[in-house]
């Protein structure tokens, strides 16, 4: 079997504990929440931490609690599966509901936790590969090699976002607080991410995810729809999420990001603008699914052919907005689109 | 053996004999077994796809805490295969390697991570040599042969025969039809990952334990290439974890733990990585294929010409036999009363292609059965219908000497028509949904053993115990199957007993006598007849003597729960037990043997070798498809499948390998695809359970299945085999299904959304290879049908030297 580098394993009692183990060990240090992307990575030698600092004790770090105002803070270590038993997910925001349901399988689901999933590394099809099998293309930009074999005269890694909480949390107008060990700061969730597959994230080594905050519900209806090849397992390949607020019938503000399409959540800007202050007709649904089909640009680094998961972006965006519309409308176009 | 009989353990479903085991866990895998002072073997594999060995470098993996041996391709210079025709593999690479994955070096470590530590350790240097990963460059590109043997450059094998006069076939013909199918790669994915453990005893004899489906062969190759009498080496089966084909050949692991044991005076165990499992392969060869057939208004054949270019991976395997497999089970299910086929294996430097569930047939299968719906669409008949009416009959010679004996289904399509409800549904559903149709059949064991020899396929040893429990010992492989649950029922259904009166010791070559393997869809008919043989020489025993000291004529005593009584007044008779001490008393000890040997080929010609069957059975399928015209995804909402199986002999089973074919249909119609990166040094695309997409229980389909049981005079109490054909139909089912759905043609495996949302806006509203290279064929064998007189001869000799039959020697 593929076995686990030798790594030593700290097991801190407190946030503080844990920023003072992580600034104590260097960069050879890394944290770990649920470990089902992690350990895997470390199998195949991606990583190979020599220390991993454990989150999994750390209870300021979990659960889900009602903020004043009807905002919700979302403590990142609470696991996949305890989110999707609780109200404010599974009642207040079925799309954010939807997203983590479709993640992986129920047993990964019952390890892995929601900051871990927002802190996904990118992937690829050049990279999640064994050591022996990445030594057979001299590896990739992204670990240990030069190029990128997505395309070879790309200056960037090209892996890929492949995180289903990502582009929901990130329509939903989601903030994230990161510590450090000498300061905080928070952030839009969005502006945690960067274009850059190796470096897809703008947080230091050293800083920790501590807080997943969300706004009040506020009019907002959202969904997410996820496209891959399994009902079970298999990572997106193209994910929508679209949240829309609404005054009456007139949508008031809209976000729109695709997940998979690149190496960070795309926000497709230009179709957003082309729902607001319109009632969301079949025509602006449209019209703004064929500009978000713009800014989608897969690459032949996952499952299925890349020219057609660009054609399927247009249709998911435009079933997302259906969706956020209706549900029934949404889960029509779900069977139109994918007879399953 | 026509009519029902009343059986006691025949067509039930007891529990299987292995089932609590593995349902508690309790089943020792080949991976589960741990010896004292074990060492844990790795595998060194090729980084670059073709190239020379110039210097393998291991000083740092010599230096590696914990490292206990290493080897290289000198250390096993002797070459094996599973075909005589073919060895040509190395347990370790001895100057060449072929694709990414061949095995280079092996290490044995005190454990796992000493020994990839060190395997990752060894350096080696190669000078590269060109590459090829298609069949199509491999007929461009002669130069540099990937071996050097086979046909020419980089072919493998070719294969011309003509069955009658073909032409004259085509002059018959009031429409003529010409296809080109492709049916792309997958592999097995049995979730047993391979493993193997190899001791030595004191005395220098080795035992190797391993995953394997064929002791027999790994017992042949391992006394080749170990330079070791048979004698001293001892092979044991475990239980597979699946099989599907994948464990059928030698494998490079399990002499090499054979050879590290040898060296270190230790035990050696390796267990493959998910990915090197992908490297072993040996799975289904892609296949192009042109088609060309004849027909009348009635959709009634005149002639086939059936071509086929396989793409063989780096190694001969099985290839030979599956060249030979894509074109031999064509006239086994309709009339086709002329025939020509021409068969092309190339060599590629991708892992090498074998047999899996179906073997060389699923490819033409598909071929032929999208043609014919294609035939009955033109000819404006119903597809059932069209194929109801010309259908092969029972008790037949077919143009290439195959002979049939039952031959159900006429009734498995009426049953599937029956229960689909065909008739309201074809070409009446609404858009987006469709049903198809497509029939099939199987060999039920290979007429010939892999080597020639004249001695029975498969042997069985029952010994009776005074307590009255039955030993039963057969080389018979358990691959998940239930062969073991065949055996025992079998002896029980004989004997009379319980199946917890039974004990089964399977694949052991000290122990048990030779079976050939679980492969081939062989070992209930074979093996089966062979439990009959030992079983009733065993109750001809205890018989007499129970008359001896009752009284009771012989023929009128039974043998039925536990006891030997006789049959007009069961009140008189002895129990089992009491049975087995007077025949022993009377006999001595109470063993008796059983074999098999399958009866002769009708063909006599080169390559009738390949084909032949005690018997075949037959399926049909019915699938329903639902498919977005927006997107191309198809989702199969429900498979009705009849099978001619004979007699089932465990129902539930037998119903599970129904459905198990049905799942791994499915997969490889509309998923599994074993892609490499010919642009980025030939490596697999992705060897991993994760991104090589397989079904999951979520997109599996109800499935309705009906067996169809017309007993087989062949099999053991009329039984024929359902391991592997039912696999064949449901693939062009789902194709056909799909034009009912969207009236596009989908002429490729597998039918991925982007392959049906090409042919819905293409021109001729299909997607599929259009052209078929021009490849020399050698003299064509030409044999006179049987309806032409024929004697099942060659007309004419080859000149070409050499050969085979198909795959044995001659």
């Amino acid at each position: 079997m593929m076995r686990l580098p030798p790594f030593l394993y700290l097991a801190p009692r407190s946030v503080r504990e844990a920023l003072s183990m992580i600034a104590g060990e260097g960069p050879q240090a890394s944290f770990v929440a649920g470990g089902t992307d992690l350990y895997p990575n470390m199998k195949r030698r991606h990583q190979t931490p020599k220390t991993l600092v454990a989150l999994r004790r750390l209870r300021e770090l979990r659960g889900v609690r009602r903020l004043p105002g009807g905002g919700l803070r979302i403590g990142p270590m609470a696991t996949l599966t305890s989110l999707e038993a609780e109200a404010p997910v599974r009642r207040d925001r079925p799309a954010l509901f939807d997203a983590i349901r479709s993640i992986s399988t129920p047993i990964l689901r019952n390890m892995g936790t929601i900051g871990g999933n927002l802190l996904l590394d990118t992937r690829c099809n050049y990279y999640d590969q064994s050591y022996e099998w990445r030594r057979a293309i001299n590896f990739c930009m992204k670990c240990e090699g030069e190029t990128c074999w997505v395309a070879p005269g790309s200056e960037r890694c090209l892996a890929v976002q492949s995180s289903d909480s990502a582009p929901i949390l990130c329509a939903l107008g989601a903030r994230v607080r990161l510590k450090g060990p000498r300061s905080e700061r928070e952030i839009p969730l969005e502006d945690l991410y960067q274009e850059d597959g190796i470096r897809y994230l703008k947080k230091e080594p050293d800083e920790l995810l501590s807080d997943i905050l969300l706004p009040p519900v506020d009019g907002v209806r959202a969904s997410y729809k996820k496209l891959r090849r399994r009902e079970a397992f298999d990572f997106p390949v193209l994910g929508v999420g679209a949240a829309l607020r609404f005054e009456g019938e007139t949508v008031r503000e809209a976000r729109i990001f695709l997940g998979a399409v690149s190496s960070s959540p795309v926000r497709a800007t230009e179709a957003e603008a082309l729902l607001v202050g319109k009632a969301l007709t079949d025509e602006s649904i449209a019209a703004a699914a064929d500009r978000a089909y713009s800014v989608a640009r897969p690459l032949d680094n996952t499952d299925f052919e890349y020219a057609w998961r660009k054609k399927m972006a247009r249709v998911f965006v435009r079933d997302a907005l259906h969706a956020v519309r209706s549900p029934a409308e949404g889960r029509e176009a779900d069977r139109r689109r994918d007879p399953a | 053996m026509a009519g029902k009989r009343a059986f006691q353990q025949i067509g039930r479903s007891p529990r299987k004999v292995d089932g609590l085991a593995k349902c508690a866990g309790a089943t020792k895998f080949a991976d589960d077994l741990v010896l004292p002072r074990m060492l844990i073997a790795r595998l060194h594999r090729s980084s670059l796809a073709h190239g020379r060995i110039v210097s393998i470098d291991v000083s740092a993996a010599e230096k590696v805490p914990g490292v206990k041996a290493i080897l290289l391709g000198r250390d096993l210079p002797t070459p094996f295969g599973i075909l005589p025709v073919s060895e040509d593999e190395h347990a370790l690479a001895l100057d060449r390697v072929r694709f990414v994955g061949d095995p280079v070096a092996a290490v044995a470590a005190i454990d796992e991570d000493a020994a990839c530590e060190a395997a990752n350790a060894i350096r080696v240097e190669y000078e590269p040599l060109p590459a090829v990963y298609g069949p199509e460059e491999a007929l461009a590109m002669p130069e540099p042969r990937i071996h050097d043997y086979g046909e020419e450059g980089n072919i493998h094998k070719k294969v011309a025969l003509e069955f009658g006069d073909l032409e004259a076939g085509f002059q018959e013909a009031e429409e003529t039809f010409e296809d080109t199918f492709f049916f792309g790669g997958n592999t097995h994915l049995p979730m047993e990952q391979h493993a193997a453990l190899a001791a030595v005893e004191l005395d220098g004899r080795v035992t190797i334990w391993s995953s394997t489906q064929t002791p027999h062969y790994l017992h042949r190759a391992a006394a080749k290439v170990l330079g070791l009498p048979a004698s001293r080496i001892r092979v044991i089966a475990c239980p597979n974890g699946g099989g599907f084909g994948g464990k059928s050949d030698p494998f490079n692991h399990e002499i090499v733990v054979a050879k590290l044991a040898l060296a270190t005076g230790r035990p050696v165990k390796i267990t493959l990585t998910r990915e090197e499992v992908f490297y072993c392969h040996r799975g289904r060869h892609p296949v192009l294929m042109r088609v060309r057939t004849g027909v009348r208004k009635d959709g009634s054949i005149t002639a086939m010409h059936f071509k086929s270019l396989l793409d063989g991976g780096a190694y001969g395997s099985y290839g030979v036999a599956s060249t030979y497999y894509t074109g031999a089970l064509q006239t086994v299910t309709y009339r086709v009363p002329r025939y020509k086929f021409d068969g092309v294996r190339c060599f590629t430097n991708k892992p090498p292609c074998g047999p899996k569930r179906g073997h060389g047939t699923p490819q033409p299968r598909f071929a032929l059965e999208v043609q014919l719906d294609k035939i009955a669409e033109r000819l404006h008949l119903d597809p059932a219908e069209m194929r109801l009416a010309t259908l092969q009959p029972g008790n037949s010679l077919t143009a290439n000497f195959l002979r049939i004996g039952s031959m159900g289904l006429g009734e498995c399509i009426r049953r599937v028509v029956e229960g689909s409800g065909w008739k309201e549904k074809f070409r009446k559903l609404p858009r987006g949904r469709g049903v198809g149709i497509a029939c099939s059949s199987y060999i039920c064991g290979a007429g010939l053993p892999i080597y020639w020899n004249a001695m029975p396929q498969t042997g069985v040893l029952l010994k009776i115990d005074r307590g009255g429990g039955v030993c039963v010992f057969c080389g018979e492989t358990e691959i998940g199957q239930g062969s073991d649950t065949v055996l025992a029922q079998c002896i029980a259904e004989i004997l009379g007993l319980d199946l917890l009166d039974i004990r089964v010791v399977a694949g052991d070559t000290d122990l048990t006598p030779v079976d050939l393997g679980s492969y081939s869809s062989r070992v209930t008919l074979m093996m089966g007849n062979a439990a009959i043989q030992a079983a009733g020489r065993a109750k001809d025993l205890l018989a007499n003597a129970v008359s001896e000291k009752t009284g009771i004529p012989v023929s009128r005593l039974l043998f039925a729960g536990g006891r030997v009584f006789d049959g007009e007044d069961p009140s008189k008779g002895v129990s089992f037990p009491e049975a087995a001490v007077l025949a022993e008393a009377k006999c001595g000890t109470i063993a008796t043997t059983g074999s098999y040997t399958p009866p002769p080929s009708a063909g006599r010609y080169r390559g009738a070798g390949v084909g032949p069957s005690p018997a075949y059975s037959y399926s049909a399928a019915v699938v329903e498809v639902e498919a977005s015209e927006e997107t191309g995804i198809v989702v199969p909402r429900k498979v009705w499948i009849a099978h001619d199986i004979g007699q089932a002999i465990h129902r539930t089973m037998a119903i599970g390998q129904v459905e198990g074919s049905v799942y791994m249909a499915l997969g490889e119609a509309l998923m599994e695809d074993m892609a490499y990166r010919g642009s980025r040094f030939g490596v697999h695309k992705f060897p991993s359970m994760l991104e090589y997409k397989s079904p999951t229980t979520m997109e599996m389909p109800d499935v309705e299945t009906y067996l169809v049981e017309d007993p087989d005079p062949a099999g053991p109490f009329g039984a024929k085999e359902v391991g592997q054909g039912p696999l064949l139909p449901v693939i062009p089912a789902v194709a056909n299904a799909i034009h009912d759905a969207l009236r596009v043609r989908i002429d490729e495996v597998p039918i991925t959304p982007a392959k049906v949302l090409k042919a819905l806006s293409a021109k001729d509203r299909r997607f599929g290879p259009t052209s078929f290279p021009d490849i020399p064929m050698p003299p064509v064998t030409r044999v006179a049908t049987p309806a032409e007189g024929g004697t099942g001869r060659a007309l004419e000799h080859e000149t070409a030297a050499g050969g085979v039959r198909g795959g044995s020697r001659p």
